[in-house]
């Protein structure tokens, strides 16, 4: 009996290594299979899967509830444009002044709120208060021309200019798709890793990890500034990709909200929770606005009310996400990987 | 330099506008004060209050002053279902959990309105709209006065009912001490139930006043929310009278802010506001 389960657990693993790799092979000749269409909608979606990984180190692993997490997105979208645009500083280069900004932006979020002890509720909203206070700093900064946007120059969309970011949607395709694997190493180095297992400990109990000798105040500004970095290069993604910047659409709190769906959907704490996230709220999201097409042309808050219900349907059927779910029901698992 | 006649009349303005704000403000501070659950969806309900009087307006000629009762009375009896039915489900999850199904019940909202009503913006023009009072150097417009006065008297009958009444003792009970309140055979759920509705009863009533006031649009409601959340924390979460003071405070110092700087940063100094008190003064400023 239990020789027989090992058996199905490993002919199981066999069989998600297989589909992993052809998956994996499948991503990196996809733009050459698909429309540029259905490509830009998949970047959207390991956009997703990126920056909710990113915000799943925060929240996931240091239990850090942030949701003004487009504060780095904004940061960074303008660091690496405004780089670009007044003084011709590669954006390749710019992105690290972004994350540094960004991770120095976290880092007083963090200080403020260890050193006048703001947690729970308080803490996501003094996330949202900075996040809403640098959109309306933003709003009146001539320098990056306030709220009537930065524009960045366009290319010609054949060219593949990945110092400048100038290219067309199968290079930003690849370049997403990089930055999706490099967060998943990441959140694997971390689960593997002592200081994982460190910030595992300050989530659950901040307290008993204290007691235990692991600073609190230490793995929760390390999660929150490499979490801060992680969105950042997200936000120089987007304005590189999109080529606008106006403060209200990066600084806004649907940004923010947009950010945490992922992983909630997919599951808060686990390696691969955001991408599944990501992945259902892409695909449902287009095909209600497909369905919404067909009755209406105006089909503007169709892919909200679509992400509106999924969150609604997880948050009350399976609170720990669709992942650990999933995993409980194919049983690959056990139950120490599955959280 | 703005003269002093300006600076007085602008003053005034925000602090009526503040009474509508307070009126807002202590829908969230009872349901947290109470229920302990945050509101996330508050400036959406705020918004399909607004709407509502709006769309009474436009079709049925009713002033807002008059549809008060009707949103009051749907916004308290939906307000009472959804937490009886919904989040006294989510009581025992976790915080983030919470935030998250309100969250999802405010974007519903929010798309829905904009779906049905469309991105415009929409207001109210009675025929009082322009009319004003002149005092001496003062002017004071009439729409402010109303609904400011309005929503004092609502303010004052929230007040009057949570201290002189067995159910609002009750219910103020059940917010300092549910276990205790249900061994002294309370019905704690029931009475959870008529906080929220009471909180989002009033958000009905201070959205008709404010659709008086200002111009509504379906994405208003996170600005909304994070306002309302401004002023309950920078009197104090769950403290009425507090609430009833930051709103005041807010209206006033957007009102100042948007004189002597420029009207679209009004905000940035509620925002600083916040940030200072959450950092300086957590539990708010008539916080113990």
């Amino acid at each position: 009996m239990d020789s027989n389960l090992t058996s199905r657990r490993i002919g199981l693993l066999c069989l998600l290594l297989v589909s992993f790799l052809t998956f994996g092979f499948f991503l990196l000749i996809l733009p050459y299979l698909v429309s540029s269409y259905i490509l830009s909608i998949v970047t959207i979606i390991l956009y997703f899967a990126y920056v909710g990984q990113a915000w799943n180190l925060a929240m996931g692993f240091s239990g850090q509830l942030s949701l003004g997490h487009a504060l780095y997105i904004g940061l960074g979208a303008y660091t690496a444009a405004a780089l670009y645009v007044h003084f011709g500083i590669p954006p390749l280069i710019g992105l690290f002044l972004s994350m540094a900004i960004s991770a120095a932006a976290a880092a007083l979020i963090v200080f403020l709120a260890a050193h006048h002890n703001v947690h729970d509720v308080y803490f996501a909203l003094l996330t949202i208060a900075f996040a809403e206070f640098t959109r309306l700093f933003f709003s009146h900064f001539e320098w990056v021309s306030g709220t009537s946007g930065l524009f960045l120059p366009l290319s010609s969309s054949d060219s593949f200019d990945l110092i400048n970011l100038r290219g067309s949607t199968t290079m930003f395709y690849y370049i997403i798709l990089t930055l999706v694997i490099i967060a998943l190493s990441i959140i694997y180095f971390l689960m593997t890793r002592r200081a994982g297992y460190y910030l595992l400990a300050v989530r659950e109990d901040p307290l008993v990890a204290q007691s235990l000798g692991i600073s609190a105040f230490r793995y929760k500004m390390l999660s929150m500034t490499l979490s801060a970095a992680m969105t950042s290069v997200g936000g120089v993604f987007l304005a590189f990709y999109y080529n606008t910047l106006f403060p209200e659409n990066l600084f806004g709190i649907h940004r923010s909200v947009e950010i945490i769906l992922a992983p909630i959907i997919g599951g808060i704490g686990t390696f691969i929770g955001p991408v599944i996230g990501a992945l259902a709220l892409g695909f449902l999201g287009e095909l209600m606005t497909v369905i919404a097409e067909f009755i209406s042309p105006n089909t503007a808050g169709i892919k909200e009310i679509a992400y509106a219900i999924i969150l609604f349907t997880v948050i009350k059927f399976l609170p720990g996400g669709l992942w650990p779910w999933i995993s409980r029901k194919t049983n690959i698992f056990t139950s120490k990987c599955s959280k | 330099m703005p003269d002093l006649a300006l600076t007085i009349d602008i003053a005034i303005s925000g602090i009526l506008t503040g009474f509508v704000y307070a009126l807002m403000a202590l829908g969230l501070s009872v349901i947290f004060g109470v229920i302990r659950v945050v509101n996330f969806a508050h400036g959406e309900m705020m918004v399909l209050a607004m709407f509502a009087s709006v769309f009474l307006f436009t079709y049925t000629g009713l002033d807002p002053l008059f549809s008060i009762p009707f949103v009051t009375c749907i916004f308290f009896a939906a307000g009472y279902a959804l937490q009886r039915y919904l989040i006294d489900s989510f009581m025992e999850r976790e915080e983030h959990e919470q935030f998250i199904l309100l969250l999802a019940v405010g974007m519903l909202i929010t798309n829905g309105l904009l779906i049905v009503f469309g991105p415009e913006a929409r207001g109210i023009n009675t025929d009082y709209s322009f009319d004003s009072y002149v005092i001496g150097p003062v002017i004071l417009e009439k729409t402010k006065l109303i609904s400011s006065g309005a929503a004092s008297l609502l303010s004052l009958l929230l007040f009057t009912f949570f201290r002189f009444t067995s159910t609002g003792t009750a219910i103020r009970a059940c917010a300092d001490n549910p276990l205790g309140a249900a061994v002294v055979g309370l019905n704690v759920k029931r009475l959870y139930g008529l906080a929220f509705g009471i909180g989002t009863a009033c958000v009905g009533a201070a959205g008709c006043l404010m659709s008086l006031l200002f111009d509504v649009t379906p994405n208003l409601g996170p600005q909304l929310t994070l306002l309302s959340f401004t002023i309950v924390i920078i009197g104090g979460m769950g403290n009425m009278t507090g609430a009833l003071l930051g709103g005041l405070l807010i209206g006033l110092s957007e009102s100042l802010a948007g004189l002597f700087t420029s009207p679209s940063m009004k905000s940035m100094f509620s925002f600083a506001l916040l940030i200072f008190i959450l950092v300086f003064r957590p539990k708010g400023l008539l916080g113990k």
